[in-house]
């Protein structure tokens, strides 16, 4: 009996392995295009559930997501009068992220905020070292630091954390199951 | 009475929300070797879906689900 098994095994395991390399990789590739607190929480418990469930996650922070990744201990002298105040008036970094809707002028995220710790839901910093550990790789757009003046030195220490252009997205993209845009 | 599972180790994941139950159990199950089994306690109801979604995808096997109250124990065998 077992040597059948073992040729079958053998057989199926190859069959899978063919099946997995011509289709695409276990990777999720996502844009992060939006700053608003609710909708980056979704990105990143997306990000780490798929990392915690094997998958390889690239997030691609663009436009309002950028400030998200700024340090709050950090500051970046040397900006000119547009950067500066792009830098005051977008938040700084992601303890500073507000609702997209029922913000309240603040009273509204800081419910949200309080509802979260109450029901033991790792706030969005806490989110981001998380994805960190779990080894998930952002890219921030080039385009965004840019436009709006960030400098590479005012923001996280993430590791491995990458600066491009869309063709890094959609090369990892087009290999990747799944691709989304928040 | 689960006595016909051996569980070499038990995962409290009571009170952690979504994504931190999958995340803790994503990385409990290396804790064990392959073939032991690990009971994860969880009181998230998004776990319920979840839990299966994720063994399924790493390709580990949930043996029993036990439910008391507000809290399942889903034992996990991990098989790779």
């Amino acid at each position: 009996m077992q040597p059948d098994f073992a040729a079958r095994i053998e057989e199926l395991e190859a069959r899978v392995e063919s099946l997995e390399r011509g289709g695409q990789e276990n990777k999720l590739s996502m844009v992060v295009f939006s700053g608003d607190l609710d909708r980056a929480l979704a990105a990143f418990i997306i990000a780490t559930g798929a990392a915690a469930m094997g998958m390889e996650v690239m997030l691609f922070f663009t436009f309002w997501g950028t400030p998200l990744l700024r340090d709050p201990k950090k500051s970046a002298p040397g900006k000119d009068m547009m950067g500066t105040m792009f830098g005051a008036m977008l938040p700084k970094g992601a303890a500073k992220a507000r609702l997209s809707k029922m913000h309240f002028a603040g009273l509204g995220t800081k419910m949200m905020r309080d509802l979260m710790a109450g029901k033991n839901v790792a706030s969005l910093p806490q989110m981001i070292d998380l994805a960190a550990e779990l080894g998930v790789k952002i890219c921030v757009c080039d385009l965004s630091m840019n436009l709006m003046g960030f400098k590479r030195e005012e923001m996280l220490d993430y590791p491995d954390l990458m600066y491009c252009g869309v063709a890094t997205f959609l090369e990892q993209a087009m290999g990747s199951k799944v691709q989304l845009f928040i | 009475m689960s006595d016909d599972i051996t569980v070499t180790r038990e995962l409290d994941l009571r009170n952690l929300s979504c994504p931190m139950p999958l995340v803790k159990i994503s990385k409990g199950i290396k804790d064990v070797a392959v073939g032991q089994v690990v009971k994860a306690v969880t009181s998230d109801p998004g776990a319920l879906a979840d839990f299966p979604a994720w063994a399924k995808t790493s390709g580990n096997q949930i043996l029993k689900t036990e439910q008391a109250g507000d809290e399942t124990s889903f034992f996990i065998k991990r098989l790779k």
